[in-house]
């Protein structure tokens, strides 16, 4: 397509990534995925594949449909009453609407970081624990490497472990953050959802949040809603772009950024609209 | 042409002026409005300030003729005999505390039931339905429950316990708890919602079921406002009158038997009020000393309700 115009060492870069595409694993396959909120027609036809162990970022403008899809992922969108859908979202081959598929089984594989931090008003270490405690983990020793392991992986040790019976909402909005993907993390999922995690915090915490991001994606898939497309383009190897609850283009973040296919797309992230 | 243009040239601050010139009597509302208001908030407290010292000064003049020791240690309550007359509080306070107790059991577990329901469960549909029924069922006139228990309650209870007596304190105890139900539901439930739901959210999130949300979440979280109701009710279980001096008798026993004739404090206020007690006895003044003792307690609650719901805040 654009490779056509493309200067050639984005041409051969592109065909690497291609090759580089069929190797691995889909996470999610998306088919033909419409939503509605009443009668607006929220998401339209979405067609959109998340590989394992990379970071798919989803941009578009406020209103774009781009959190609602992230909800969809893990099926919160169903706590809006007036949700209904078509299609389908397939995990791992399963298909997520199936009425035999718990929901309670699909989130403890697929975790999810909001926009505001959202510490439960209890003790650090009670906030990590109790993802594996509602999952039966009961052993105290089990659970204490769960809440190193688990504010280490989230680059939060070092901070908190002198305190961790200290209430979550003492922390800095950036460590409250940080403590809720310990929280995700503690359940050790395989994918993780961040709908817009650093909109609510400072530069540096959002900093920390990213580089966090990129180790991260080592051992999960994760799929992040930004409204920062330097964000997106810092952080993610797929980048997805929505408009009026359509997927707009889809592709390798650097192609994205460096030669987008449609005109739309290029408005946007030269920061024509949006 | 001409006057358009003119009517253009004043300004909406010019307009905004012509008005404020000719309406000097919103300037004066303004200033009166705030005084007609402040005037309002003393006459409620000053009738506060009123009730509190009639109440004390007519408690005075009952200790004057009978000891507080007696009055708080004496295992009896014969107000009406004329040769051994003993004013022990004991007995009223036993009853009190006996139906209010039986209340509390009742209502606590059913009212926390529903408000989970309602806050957690219900769809809005059917939360648009129930929460009226339930403000409906707080706003039955307390005669007509106490006729609930007596002709009802009583009768149905002394199937299952034919030692039952007519007048008891388990059918008015169940009664008040049937009545207080609604007030801890609601007050919980308030509680409960306003449980941001970003936080129920990261549990849900995590794969909790709702049973795991609203037990491990939203009660922590919310449990100074639903306390804080539970303690109201029972202050209001407490002084509650109709009922017990309906469906309880009016037998002053220091026990802890339920199925016996009890009287509470307020069924004996109502008793000596309605009775010939002339102004001046002893017996008049006992219902100011009464009631004075029940004032103690319901602020003692309300005061422990509000030391609760500040202590025990899970702060978000």
């Amino acid at each position: 397509m654009s490779t056509l115009v493309a200067p050639k060492k984005e041409a051969a870069d592109s065909i690497f990534n291609d090759k580089n595409l069929h190797a691995k694993n889909k996470v999610y396959q998306t088919k033909e995925l419409n939503l509605w909120y009443g009668s607006n027609h929220a998401l339209k036809q979405i067609n959109l594949d998340i590989y394992e162990n990379e970071v798919t970022a989803i941009i578009g403008p406020s209103g774009c449909g781009k959190s609602t899809y992230i909800k969809a992922l893990n099926r919160m969108i169903e706590m809006v009453p007036s949700v209904k859908t078509s299609g389908e979202i397939q995990y791992r081959g399963r298909n997520i609407f199936d009425k035999r598929y718990g929901v309670e089984e699909l989130r403890t594989k697929v975790g999810m970081v909001f926009q505001k931090p959202n510490p439960f008003p209890k003790s650090i270490y009670e906030n990590v624990v109790y993802g594996p405690r509602i999952h039966g983990i009961r052993d105290k020793k089990v659970l204490n490497q769960i809440v190193e392991k688990s504010l280490k992986g989230a680059a939060l040790w070092d901070e908190v472990k002198d305190r961790l019976q200290d209430n979550a909402y003492g922390l800095s909005g950036g460590q409250q953050q940080r403590l809720c993907i310990a929280r995700c993390l503690a359940i050790e999922p395989d994918v993780i959802l961040m709908d817009e995690p650093t909109s609510a915090l400072d530069p540096i915490s959002t900093l920390k949040v990213e580089e966090l991001v990129q180790i991260l994606k080592k051992e999960y898939s994760i799929i992040i809603v930004t409204h920062n497309m330097q964000q997106a383009a810092r952080i993610s190897d797929r980048t997805a772009f929505f408009l009026n609850g359509e997927v707009v283009e889809f592709a390798e973040t650097d192609k994205i950024f460096s030669n987008p296919t449609d005109k739309r797309t290029e408005d946007y992230i030269t920061g024509r609209f949006g | 042409m001409n006057l358009h243009q003119e009517e253009k040239a004043i300004s909406v601050q010019e307009l905004i002026q012509q008005k404020k010139s000719k309406s000097q009597n919103k300037i004066k509302s303004e200033k009166i409005v705030p005084v007609i208001l402040l005037l309002t908030a003393i006459v409620s407290v000053l009738t506060t300030i009123g009730i509190v010292v009639t109440l004390f000064v007519e408690t005075t003049t009952f200790f004057s003729h009978v000891s507080i020791k007696e009055f708080f240690t004496a295992q009896k309550w014969y107000p009406f005999s004329e040769t051994q007359g003993s004013y022990g509080i004991l007995p009223l306070i036993s009853g009190t505390l006996k139906v209010a107790l039986i209340a509390a059991v009742v209502a606590v577990p059913i009212g926390l039931a529903v408000a989970i329901f309602l806050s957690e469960y219900a769809s809005d549909r059917t939360r648009r339905v129930i929460k009226p029924i339930l403000e409906v069922l707080a706003g039955i006139p307390t005669i007509v429950y106490g006729f609930f228990a007596l002709t009802f309650v009583t009768p149905v209870l002394r199937e299952m316990i034919p030692s039952l007596q007519i007048f008891n304190a388990l059918s008015p105890g169940i009664v008040i708890g049937i009545m207080i139900t609604p007030m801890i539901a609601s007050l919980s439930e308030d509680a409960m919602s306003s449980v941001p739901k970003v936080m129920k959210e990261g549990a849900y999130a995590l794969g909790a079921t709702k049973l795991e949300v609203a037990i491990k979440i939203v009660i922590p979280a919310a449990v100074s406002g639903i306390v804080a109701s539970i303690v109201l009710a029972i202050s209001r279980a407490i002084g509650e009158t109709m009922i017990v001096a309906v469906a309880g008798g009016s037998t002053p026993n220091l026990s802890f038997d339920v199925t016996s004739s009890i009287q509470t404090m307020t069924a004996y206020i109502v008793q000596v009020s309605q009775g010939d007690a002339g102004y001046g006895t002893t017996i008049y003044y006992s219902i100011y000393a009464v009631g004075f003792t029940l004032f103690i307690f319901t602020l003692f609650m309300n005061m422990l309700a509000q030391f609760i719901s500040k202590r025990f805040r899970e702060e978000y």
